[in-house]
C-alpha cells in the first residue's frame, strides 16, 4: 500500500500538469514533456543495470538508436521495387506489409509500426546479448570504455549508411497505431493523447522495475553490486543476471528510441551521439545511482530544460558539467543530500549573525 | 564415502605454494576444525573448495561428484555454504534482505514472473521472508531486521552473515573464523550455535584461531603449516603433538 502512493501521487500530478496547460493555454510544454518522459524511460532501465546491479554503461544512446532508426526505416524504406519478390509476398501473407502513397502520391509499400517495433526491439536485445556477454566480464573503467565503444560504433554507422540516411537521419516516420483510435504521432491534434501515452509508458515501467528490484532477481542484482563473491558463494550466477538486465535496459532503450521517433517523425545521428550516453550516466547519477524515483524525476527535469533551450548551446556541457560537480559534491545523487540539514544550518547561521550582531554593539 | 574428500590439492601463488598437496577427508555430520598460523593457507583452502580460487592441481569430491572446476555459484548449489574471514555483507540491503538473499537457490522467481508480481511469485516472497525471518530469531538479531546490514555491530554483522549461509540449507557449512573479533560471551555462543547447526544435521568444517573453542567444538582437526598438512587426528592428541606444538610455539 504504501508503495502505491508514489504511484498514485504521480498519476495524480500527470494528469494535474495536463489539465493545467489547457486552461492557461500552454499546451505546447506537453510536447517537451511528451518527449522527457520517453527519455525517462531510458534513464529508469539504466538506473537499474549501474545503480542496482553495479555495473556501468557508455553505449545506451546506441540502444535507443536501433530502436529508433529500425523503427523509422523499416516504416519508411519503399519496398514497391521487391514488391514481386518472394520474400516480400510472404511478409505480405503475414500482414506486416502495408502500402500506400508517400508524399508524392507515388505507390508505397512499407513494414508496418508494430512489426517494425518488434523487430527493433529484439534486434537491441540480441545486440546488447551478443555485446554483453564478453564485456560485462569486464569491471569498472573496462567496462565504461568497452560499452563507449559500442556507443562510439553505432554512432558512425549510423552516419555513414545510406540506409539509415547518414547525417540527415530518417524523416517522414509515420504514426505509429497502437489501438484503434490511439496512435504515437506528432500531430497538434494529438498532443494530449500522446502526453498520456508516453507517461503511461513511463508509469508501466516504473511499476515493472519497482517490482524487479524488491523481488528475488532484484536482491540478487543489488547482491552483486553489494559483493559479487558473497553473491556467488550464496548461489546467484553473477554473469547470466549481470547480462539478462543489461539486456532488459536496452530494451528499455529501443522502446524509448521507437515511440520517441515515431512521435518526431524522425531520427537523426545526434541520437545516437556518446554525448548523448554520457548524459543519461549524469542523470541517473544525480538522480542517486540506485534511486529508481530519483533517475525518473530526474530524467524528466533535466530532458525538458534541455529541450526548452535553457542550456542554450552550452547543453552537453552542462550535462558534463553536472556529472562532475555530482561525483564530488554528492555522489550519492541531489535528492540524498540532507536538504533539511543544509536549511537548519543556513537558518542557524542567519539567526547566529543577527545574535553576534546585537552583541558586538555592547561591550565594543 | 566422505561427503567431502579432498585430494592431493594445491594452489600456486607465482613461487608460493599456499596450499600443497593437501589431503583429507569431512565426514558426514562432523565438525571439522582447519588450524594453522598467519598465512598458513586456511582461507586460500576454502577458496578451492568453493570455487572462487581455480586449484593447480588436486580433486574436490562432494557427495561423491568431482566438483573441482565448476563456478561458486554451481558449487552452492551443490550445497556448500559458507562465512567469511573479512565479513561480506551487501551493502545497501537490509539484515533481512541480506539473509533472504541466501533463499536465491531456493526459490525461482526470474525477471518476468519478478516484474509483474504474479500470484505464484509472490507466494514464494512470502516463504523467503518467512524463513529469512526465522533465522534472523535464531541468531538472535531479529530487532535489526530492517536495519541497513552493514551499519550493525561488528557481532550482529557476523550473525548476519551466519544467517545468510544457512539460509541456502547448506549440505556443508564453511567458517573462516567464526569467532575473530567477538568476546569470549560471543565466542561461547557462537560454539552452542556450531554445536546446534550440527545437530539440524550440516556437516560444518572450520578455519578457527580460537583454540579453547577449536578444541572444544571439533570432533577432528587439520594442521596447515606453509601450505602442507602436518597433522590430523582428535582434538586431544593434536594438543599432544611435537611437530603442531613447533609449529605454533616455535622452536
Ligand atoms: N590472491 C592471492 N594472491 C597471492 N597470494 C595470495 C593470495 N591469497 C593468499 N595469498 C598468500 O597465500 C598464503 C596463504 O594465505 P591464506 O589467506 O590462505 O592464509 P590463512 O591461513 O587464511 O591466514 P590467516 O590466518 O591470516 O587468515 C599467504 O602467504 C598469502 O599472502
Ligand atoms: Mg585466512
Amino acid at each position: 500500500m504504501k508503495k502505491l502512493l508514489p504511484l498514485a501521487a504521480l498519476v495524480l500530478i500527470v494528469v494535474t500538469v495536463q489539465i493545467i496547460t489547457e486552461w492557461t493555454d500552454t499546451r505546447f510544454y506537453l510536447t517537451q514533456l511528451t518527449m522527457s518522459a520517453y527519455y525517462a524511460l531510458l534513464i529508469i532501465g539504466l538506473c537499474v543495470v549501474m545503480g542496482y546491479a553495479g555495473q556501468i554503461s557508455l553505449g545506451h544512446a546506441g540502444f535507443f538508436a536501433i530502436g529508433g532508426y529500425l523503427s523509422a526505416a523499416l516504416t519508411t524504406h519503399n519496398l514497391v521495387a521487391y514488391q514481386n519478390s518472394a520474400l516480400i509476398r510472404m511478409l505480405d501473407g503475414l500482414g506486416v506489409l502495408v502500402s500506400g502513397q508517400d508524399i508524392y502520391g507515388d505507390a508505397l509499400i512499407a513494414v508496418t509500426p508494430w512489426a517494425a517495433c518488434a523487430v527493433a526491439v529484439v534486434s537491441a536485445a540480441v545486440i546488447a546479448w551478443i555485446l554483453g556477454i564478453p564485456v560485462l566480464k569486464l569491471k569498472g573503467h573496462y567496462l565504461a570504455m568497452a560499452t563507449l565503444g559500442f556507443g562510439i560504433i553505432t554512432y558512425r554507422i549510423v552516419l555513414a549508411s545510406e540506409y539509415f540516411g547518414e547525417a540527415d537521419g530518417i524523416s517522414e516516420v509515420p504514426a505509429f497505431q497502437l489501438l484503434p483510435g490511439l496512435a504515437v504521432s506528432g500531430d497538434f491534434g494529438a498532443r494530449e493523447e500522446n502526453y498520456y501515452i508516453a507517461w503511461g509508458l513511463l508509469i508501466i515501467g516504473m511499476i515493472l522495475l519497482r517490482n524487479l528490484i524488491d523481488s528475488r532477481v532484484g536482491r540478487a542484482l543489488r547482491s552483486i553490486h553489494g559483493s559479487e563473491e558473497a553473491a556467488a558463494s550464496s548461489g546467484v550466477d553473477t554473469a547470466r543476471f549481470k547480462l539478462q538486465v543489461f539486456v532488459l535496459s536496452a530494451v528499455f532503450a529501443a522502446v524509448a528510441g521507437v515511440f520517441l521517433t515515431h512521435y518526431n517523425g524522425g531520427i537523426g545521428p545526434s541520437e545516437s551521439g556518446v554525448m548523448k550516453s554520457v548524459r543519461y550516466v549524469a542523470i541517473v547519477a544525480v538522480g542517486g545511482m540506485a534511486h529508481l524515483w530519483g533517475a525518473m524525476i530526474m530524467g524528466v527535469i533535466l530532458n525538458f530544460l534541455s529541450l526548452r533551450g535553457v542550456f542554450g548551446s552550452y547543453d552537453d556541457a552542462v550535462f558534463g558539467l553536472i556529472l562532475i560537480v555530482v561525483m564530488l559534491f554528492a555522489p550519492n545523487g541531489i535528492l540524498s543530500l540532507n536538504w533539511r540539514g543544509y536549511a537548519y544550518m543556513i537558518f542557524r547561521l542567519a539567526t547566529a549573525r543577527k545574535q553576534s550582531g546585537g552583541k558586538t554593539d555592547g561591550p565594543a | 564415502m566422505a561427503l567431502l574428500e579432498i585430494s592431493r590439492l594445491h594452489k600456486k601463488f607465482g613461487g608460493l605454494h599456499a596450499v600443497n598437496d593437501v589431503s583429507f577427508n569431512v565426514e558426514h555430520g562432523a565438525i571439522k576444525a582447519v588450524i594453522g598460523p598467519n598465512g598458513a593457507g586456511k582461507t586460500t583452502l576454502f577458496n578451492l573448495i568453493t570455487g572462487t580460487l581455480a586449484a593447480s592441481a588436486g580433486a574436490v569430491q562432494f557427495k561423491g561428484e568431482n566438483i573441482q572446476g565448476r563456478k561458486p555459484h554451481q558449487i552452492a548449489a551443490c550445497g556448500i555454504a559458507r562465512t567469511f574471514q573479512n565479513i561480506k555483507l551487501f551493502h545497501g540491503m537490509t539484515a533481512l534482505e541480506n539473509i533472504m538473499v541466501g533463499r536465491h537457490l531456493r526459490s525461482r522467481a526470474g525477471f518476468m514472473a519478478s516484474m509483474l508480481r504474479l500470484p505464484w511469485s509472490r507466494q514464494e516472497e512470502q516463504k523467503i521472508r518467512g524463513k529469512a525471518m526465522e533465522l534472523l530469531e535464531l541468531l538472535e538479531i531479529a530487532a535489526y531486521a530492517d536495519v541497513d546490514a552493514t551499519s550493525l555491530a561488528f557481532g550482529q554483522q557476523r550473525a548476519v552473515e551466519f544467517a545468510r549461509a544457512l539460509a541456502l540449507e547448506p549440505a556443508l557449512l564453511l567458517l573462516d573464523e567464526p569467532a575473530a573479533g567477538l568476546n569470549m560471551h560471543e565466542t561461547a555462543e557462537i560454539g552452542r550455535l556450531i554445536a546446534r547447526i550440527r545437530d539440524l544435521g550440516i556437516t560444518v568444517l572450520l578455519v578457527e584461531h580460537d583454540m579453547s573453542l577449536v578444541m572444544e567444538i571439533s570432533d577432528e582437526i587439520v594442521v596447515l603449516s606453509f601450505g602442507q598438512k602436518i597433522a590430523e587426528d582428535v582434538p586431544a592428541a593434536i594438543q599432544d603433538n611435537p611437530e603442531v606444538i613447533k609449529v605454533y610455539l616455535g622452536e
